[in-house]
């Protein structure tokens, strides 16, 4: 079943940039699709206009009715004077839902991050890693449908990235949500996806299509395995392929 | 051992002066009529002391009380602005115009205009105590991190709920470091305004002793008066700066210790 559909989408800046052109895109229930591009592709842009935080300039998006989104940043965008239970819940909060309910669901979400305990932290006293956990944590409680990611681990170094990664698969594969996840790392997109749409610049527009059959979360050893690297190198040839063109 | 030395230096400092400038006194054999020494100030501190009690009384009070309406009205119109490009544009000069604007100049009109001392007293000292605020905030509230505005749109948020969970409490280290200027300026404010009252006023506030001393030639009441002055202000920018510290406490960087 298709949660968001783009027909012919196109976004142009006032600026007179154009920053997307013709993107055909058909997001179905529960899977984790990733996009891939250099910077200054759109890949952010098209994340936004899916969200609805902007508008397409042309063409037409077309959204599932029941349909529960969840927003994480490039950082973690924590509210600094607010704990990490207050953060978490401030999307009930805003919806209006009764305050003990609200206490209930963000503490539920920071143990599904593996944060719990830290319910009364600050921002400030957190790692970069455990804050970005707060933040998914924040797009967990609503319990979306659809969860659009916009590369919420760049900042981070190698290993939190990493281990991340995994637990971002469990929480995936746990609970049916759908996942749109922008980045730039090929290996990244390799590690989590079940579908890779390869974006090229100038302007910015998918350019190829690759599916990851490979199971989630995925085995131990996958990332050094001889499978992955194919399916990276693979990747890779796709992507410079679509920078050339 | 850093905090001793927080406190010893400035302390240590003082000392040096205050000595150093009693034995010049002495020493130089300087009439307290010219420079009166410390000790001598001092005497007179502690002899005057009930009626320079209700002078920083008054004076206090009229500062507080012209902080306490800057931090209202000044508040209140930053949030306004805050509201729209359009209302912060056509204001905003205005704020400007009577923040620089001497209140030396505008004082005696004040005077004329309010029948009530006291009131224009106020009137004066919160004309100077306002614009740090006003200014302050407004540069806050318009501060909101762009992530964070998208996120409260995203979960559709209301103006009020943005305002308040958002735009309010990210503009508070803003208002609280225009509030420690505002502190001192509704001081000076009050004084100044004292000052030009002159004897037309009720006359009871710490400027007034000053004046009075000076008619009547006793210098070191002048000094002394000063001195509660200089007091007065240090007391008020301490305790602003309390609760910064206590408002602020674990999320902002201003208010953290150094670590290790």
């Amino acid at each position: 079943m298709t949660l968001v559909a783009l027909d012919g989408v196109g976004k142009r800046f006032a600026s007179g940039t154009e920053a997307l052109r013709g993107v055909d895109l058909r997001i179905e229930r529960g899977e984790f699709l990733s996009l891939l591009g250099p910077s200054g592709c759109g890949k952010s842009t098209l994340l936004r206009l899916i969200a609805g935080l902007a508008e397409p300039s042309s063409g037409r998006i077309t959204r599932a009715a029941s349909r529960q989104v969840g927003f994480v940043f490039q950082e973690a965008t924590l509210l600094p004077w607010s704990d990490a239970l207050t953060n978490v819940r401030l999307p009930l909060r805003l919806a209006g839902v009764a305050r003990a309910e609200q206490e209930a669901r963000a503490a539920e979400a920071l143990a599904q991050v593996g944060l719990g305990g830290f319910e009364r932290a600050y921002p400030r006293e957190l790692s970069g890693g455990m804050r970005m956990r707060v933040s998914i944590a924040r797009a967990l409680v609503t319990r979306p449908s659809l969860l659009l990611m916009d590369e919420p681990f760049a900042a981070l170094d190698e290993l939190t990235r990493h281990r991340l990664n995994d637990d971002l698969l469990a929480l995936w594969a746990g609970s049916g949500v759908t996942v749109v996840f922008v980045t730039h790392s090929v290996f990244e997109s390799v590690y989590l996806s079940s579908r890779i749409l390869v974006m090229a610049a100038r302007p910015g527009r998918i350019a190829a299509e690759l599916l990851v059959e490979e199971p989630a979360p995925r085995p131990a050893g996958f990332r050094t395995s001889a499978g992955y690297a194919a399916l990276c190198r693979r990747t890779t040839e796709t992507l410079e392929g679509a920078m050339r063109a | 051992m850093r905090r001793w030395a927080d406190w010893l230096a400035p302390a240590l400092v003082g000392l040096l002066v205050v000595g150093g400038w009693e034995a010049a006194v002495r020493l130089l054999e300087v009439p307290a009529y010219q420079v009166p020494g410390p000790v001598a100030i001092a005497r007179a501190l502690v002899e005057d002391w009930p009626l320079f009690r209700s002078s920083m009384l008054v004076t206090l009070r009229i500062a507080l009380l012209a902080l306490l309406l800057a931090v209202t009205l000044g508040g209140l119109l930053a949030v306004l602005f805050a509201q729209s490009r359009w209302v912060e544009r056509a204001f905003f000069p205005y704020a400007v115009v009577l923040q620089v604007t001497p209140v030396v100049a505008i004082a005696p009109l004040i005077l004329i205009w309010v029948d009530d001392v006291t009131l224009s007293l106020l009137i004066c000292a919160w004309i100077v105590a306002f614009f740090p605020i006003l200014s302050n905030t407004v540069l806050g509230l318009n501060s909101a991190d762009r992530n964070h505005v998208e996120l409260f749109r995203l979960y559709g948020a209301t103006r009020w709920q943005t305002l308040r969970l958002l735009r309010l409490p990210g503009a508070l280290p803003f208002f609280l470091a225009g509030l420690r200027v505002a502190g001192g300026l509704a001081l000076i404010g009050a004084v100044v305004a004292e000052f030009v009252a002159g004897a037309g006023g009720t006359g009871s506030g710490l400027a007034f002793r000053i004046l009075e001393a000076g008619y009547q030639l006793k210098i070191p009441r002048m000094f002394a008066a000063l001195a509660l002055i200089s007091a007065l202000g240090i007391a008020i920018f301490a305790v602003l700066g309390l609760v910064q510290h206590l408002l602020l406490g674990r999320w902002h960087e201003s208010a953290m210790r150094p670590e290790g």
